[in-house]
């Protein structure tokens, strides 16, 4: 017991300075020889998967390395990243293609990266994104087939859906996450003693009865509504995952800690609001990783068109990236790239925080696969070209890292195929229209 | 499964519930002709109000609701399109488990629950009976059928008999009612007939309650539905009076401009607190507030002319709100009425800080998005998206002092043939409007320069924002907006191509006074307002669970 306390006291400490790896043994007892995979089953240590969404882009002339493949050049703006250079793949040159479909500035761009399809309009694009698609395949026995979390504080900011009825809602404040993760339900897999509650039993039981309400609603329905209706059984069904999840002795995870409760600060788009509840939800998040709460996790950093600002500032980032003219000896917009700046500042913690977990022969990141990106380059143009990808994380041995990736204008649903090849999702060809491709980016799959 | 085993429900109830929805299920039966079922998810307010005029607004909900969706400029039309999202489902079970938990504690339970068991550590059928009947007709907007009631009386008493208590098993009884599809989703069934599919009798009174009240029919509505006279002119016109000449008649009108005016935007609205300090949580609270009263009182209290909403001078005010109107407002709380001058730019619709707050940037104002605002929510006109690659430079330097109005900022920006298009469209109508800042405070000069105020619109030039309202007021683009909103709002769907005559008419007939009520009334009794469109594909087999998903 008092081993215990010790771990979780350094993890504590760890996950707080976000970026230090603390060095804490996997229990040997749970892993084979190798230190890979769980000695119970013979199965590998789940991979993670998690995305990264921030706004406006970036300044291409000072974000693209100039070499291509190992050893790539840290650029001003990729600078914050350097640190993991180790785990980091930068693609670029990637190209959303929106077949003559209207551009939405900042709506269209991200969904068709999302989900491979240029939307109608809009938002409006009928098929699931791939989190949800990689969720679907490796989500099982974890208590939440996905977490959403936004930075920015607003439900609405996501980009996960399985279809046009069914946009996952982002929680909103780190108390909520936690509320979420750590609330109701929630089993300390290392508890050790466990034993069913009746309760859960019993609610489990009613909720299984709501199916036989189908027969009386199917009757007459349009193919939407049909669809619609079984999205709602659907999501009947995930409750009832979990619950019956909760009659098990959950197994048990070394790495995880149980996350303290966070306070209740200010949110919104001012920036320090938004880096502050970005760390809290990342730790959050990543123990809710660790503690096989879930295997996949969204966050939003920032909304689309990102409306971050300053304290006593007319223009947000948004407005800078229009308004700013590109400084003469620089050749940039100044105020546009520290907001961009301080998206990677923001993504190398959350990478950061992945990497300070010890886990088997290495750390969660190892485990894991975080794909981040924006919705545009240049965000003055509203550009659909050469689209930010950053990939975190070795997936658990299936992505090689410390790549720079060009991709000469390839369609951008190539990077979202690797993300789904990496976890091992069965999928031959992705996207439609000029977007659609059986060409992952494989230099990068082990 | 345990809770779900078949027993042989008591003959007389079984009986009675049989007999009650004549229209839909037997028809069917027949044989003479398969119905078609639309379904809308309660929004958020619904949600609330349900659980309100249910069991009391004193309920309190623990958890979130899902997301309304605008489709159409409505999220009574996006009602229409969503489904229920896993972490969604989560929260209703979370909602009904605590909503079910409040209604059988102790505080509640003696005026909620009709009856008494006869041991209270015990299941009670006919207890059970009694109460599930009653509140489920209340919560499926319908008599339970009796399968329905014998399940949900079958659950109480296995959870009782699990617990040992009587009221924990009608409270997992109730939990389970509170997350069904019958109960998160408006069921609207239809029976083809000679002019389509016409929505039987309890699908009428849903679509009429919901319109008029935003919230579910009271059971005097479910008794005239059942005994068919809504299914006659006279019966849904005396409901339809009833509903208007209601308190809640003022709720549904704020839901439905509350709608039409997208103040949903208001959750998250933030304005920069350096550049303007009068600006605070409370402030935007009251400022829609504000609104809303102007609506109510105009519309529904006053009965007015629609279109002089764009003109009153009167303007409600709470101490909040003084200073941002520089006029000190005596009472501590609660609101006070103020008249404005004439031509005062803050008179009228427009004029309100809600409508000037929610169309602007958090640290400036914008005639572009406020002209836009106009455009697409008040004439239902459609504005075209800004191209990409465009340069925006000029338009947002507003400590310029070579351009130092957002008139003059603009007009450089629209040298520009590209970018002039679509601001041709919004700008003339949104410059008047520079009078009032970003957060609707009053104000002659920008940067040191005098704003002008002078627009024009479909041909009519003006100088300030009465020329504005006065154009606004004459253009039949703002009645016929208004006229197709409510029938979206109500329908869950925009009018198609075969309702535009109908719809024409509903129009001609609303610019006889410009009424709300009677547009309202109008459209609640209307047999087309009570019809479904054949669904694209009708499935009439009953699906299996889908798979994976």
């Amino acid at each position: 017991m008092s081993h215990k306390i010790t771990r979780r006291f350094l993890m504590r400490g760890a996950v707080g300075g976000a970026g230090v790896a603390v060095a804490l043994p996997f229990l040997d007892c749970f892993l084979d020889g190798n230190g890979q995979a769980l000695a119970a089953t013979g199965a590998p240590l789940p991979a993670r998967f998690a995305t990264w969404y921030w706004g406006c882009g970036n300044h291409p002339d000072i974000w693209v390395p100039k070499t291509t493949g190992k050893g790539f050049d840290y650029t001003q703006q990729l600078k914050p990243l350097e640190r993991h250079r180790d785990q980091i793949n930068v693609l670029t040159g990637f190209n959303v293609m929106l077949d003559g479909r209207p551009s939405e500035p900042h709506t269209t761009a991200p969904w068709a990266i999302r989900t491979g399809t240029a939307p109608l309009r809009g938002n409006v694009v009928d098929v699931p994104s791939f989190d949800v698609i990689i969720s679907d395949a490796i989500g099982a026995g974890a208590r939440f087939r996905a977490l959403d979390a936004c930075a920015i504080g607003n439900s609405k900011e996501s980009l996960s859906r399985r279809s046009l009825s069914v946009i996952n809602p982002t929680i909103e404040t780190p108390l909520a996450l936690y509320a979420r993760v750590v609330g109701d339900g929630f089993q300390d897999p290392n508890a050790g003693e466990f034993a069913p509650d009746p309760k859960v039993m019993l609610r489990k039981s009613v909720l299984s009865g709501i199916k036989d309400q189908r027969t009386a609603l199917g009757l007459g329905l349009g193919a939407a509504d049909q669809r619609r209706l079984d999205e709602y059984f659907t999501s009947v069904r995930r409750l009832e995952e979990q619950l019956a999840l909760q009659l098990e002795k959950p197994a048990p995870a070394d790495a995880c800690v149980v996350p303290k409760k966070p306070g209740e600060g200010p949110v919104g788009m001012v920036i320090e609001h938004a880096r502050t509840n970005h760390r809290l939800m990342a730790d959050l998040l990543v123990m809710a990783l660790a503690c096989n709460q879930t295997k996949v996790a969204n966050m939003i950093f920032s909304n689309g068109a990102s409306h971050l600002h300053t304290v006593g500032e007319s223009s947000d980032h948004h407005n800078f990236t229009h308004e700013e003219p590109f400084d003469e000896t620089l050749g940039y917009q100044v105020k546009a790239v520290w907001f961009t700046e301080q998206s990677m500042e923001a993504l190398a913690e959350f990478i950061g925080a992945l990497a300070a977990v010890r886990e088997g022969d290495g750390t969660l990141l190892d485990h894991s696969l975080v794909y981040a990106h924006s919705d545009t380059s240049l965000a003055k143009m509203h550009a659909l070209e050469d689209i930010p990808v950053i990939l975190a994380g070795r997936a658990g041995g299936r992505i090689k890292t410390g790549y720079h990736i060009a991709g000469h204008g390839a369609a951008i649903t190539r990077t979202g195929l690797t993300a789904m090849r990496a976890m091992r999702v069965p999928v031959g060809a992705w996207g439609t229209q000029s977007q659609e491709t059986s060409k992952a980016v494989d230099e990068l799959l082990a | 499964m345990l809770l779900h085993q078949r027993w042989r429900p008591i003959l007389g109830v079984a009986i009675l519930l049989a007999a009650a929805p004549i229209s839909a299920w037997s028809i069917a039966k027949e044989g003479r002709g398969e119905p078609v079922t639309k379904l809308r998810r309660l929004t958020q307010e619904q949600y609330r109000n349900t659980i309100g005029d249910i069991f009391g607004s004193d309920v309190v909900l623990q958890g979130r609701l899902e997301n309304d969706v605008r489709v159409h400029g409505l999220l009574n039309v996006g009602a229409s399109q969503v489904a229920v999202t896993p972490a969604g489902f989560e929260q209703y079970d979370l909602l009904a488990r605590g909503v079910a938990a409040q209604v059988t504690g102790e505080k509640r339970r003696a005026y909620l629950i009709p009856c008494k068991p006869a041991d209270a550590g015990k299941a009670d059928d006919a207890c059970a009976r009694r109460f599930l009947t009653e509140t489920g007709r209340l919560v499926y907007r319908r008599p339970l059928k009796a399968d329905e009631l014998r399940d949900y009386v079958s659950t109480a008493r296995t959870a009782a008999q699990q617990t040992k208590s009587f009221y924990a098993g009608l409270e997992t009884s109730l939990a389970h009612m509170l997350v069904s599809p019958q109960f998160l989703f408006r069921v609207e069934r239809g029976l083809p007939g000679p002019d389509g599919y016409r929505l039987d009798a309890w699908s009428k009174a849903q679509r009429l309650s919901f319109l008029l009240w935003d919230g579910p029919p009271d059971p005097e509505l479910l008794d005239a539905a059942e005994k068919g006279e809504l299914d006659t002119a006279q019966g849904l016109a005396l409901q339809a009076d009833r509903m208007i000449a209601s308190r809640q008649f003022e709720r549904g009108t704020r839901a439905f401009f509350s709608d039409m005016l997208g103040f949903d935007n208001f959750s998250g609205l933030s304005k920069d607190g350096v550049i303007y300090p009068k600006f605070n949580v409370k402030v935007a609270q009251d400022a829609r507030e504000q609104t809303l009263r102007l609506i109510v009182d105009q519309l529904v209290r006053q009965n007015g002319d629609y279109r002089d909403l764009l003109s009153t001078r009167k303007v409600f005010l709470t101490r909040t709100l003084g200073p941002l109107y520089d006029i000190p407002v005596q009472s501590r709380a609660g609101w006070e009425v103020a008249e404005f001058p004439q031509g005062d730019p803050r008179n009228g619709l427009l004029g309100q800080l809600a409508f000037v707050m929610l169309h602007s940037h958090p640290g400036r104002s914008s005639p572009t998005l406020r002209g836009k605002a106009i455009r697409e929510l008040l004439l239902c006109q459609e504005v075209p998206l800004p191209p990409a690659n465009v340069d925006f430079s000029v338009v947002q330097q507003v400590n310029s002092t070579k351009l130092p109005t957002a008139r003059d900022r603009l007009t450089a920006h629209n040298t520009d043939p590209v970018c002039a298009g679509c601001h041709k469209v919004t700008d003339p109508l949104g410059l008047p409007l520079e009078a009032l800042d970003a957060v609707g405070q009053l104000r002659l000069t920008e940067n040191g320069a005098r704003i002008d105020t002078s627009g024009q619109h479909a041909g009519v030039k003006f100088d300030d924002p009465a020329g504005l309202a006065r154009a606004l007021k004459q253009d039949p683009s703002l009645s016929s907006c208004l006229v197709t909103r409510a029938y979206a709002y109500g329908a869950g769907e925009p009018a198609t191509a075969d309702q535009a005559a109908w719809i024409g008419t509903l129009e001609k007939d609303f610019r006889q006074g410009y009424r709300y009520p009677a547009l309202m009334k109008r459209l609640g009794t209307a047999p087309l307002f009570h019809t479904l469109p054949r669904p694209a594909s009708t499935t009439t087999k009953v699906a299996q669970l889908r798979g994976g998903a």
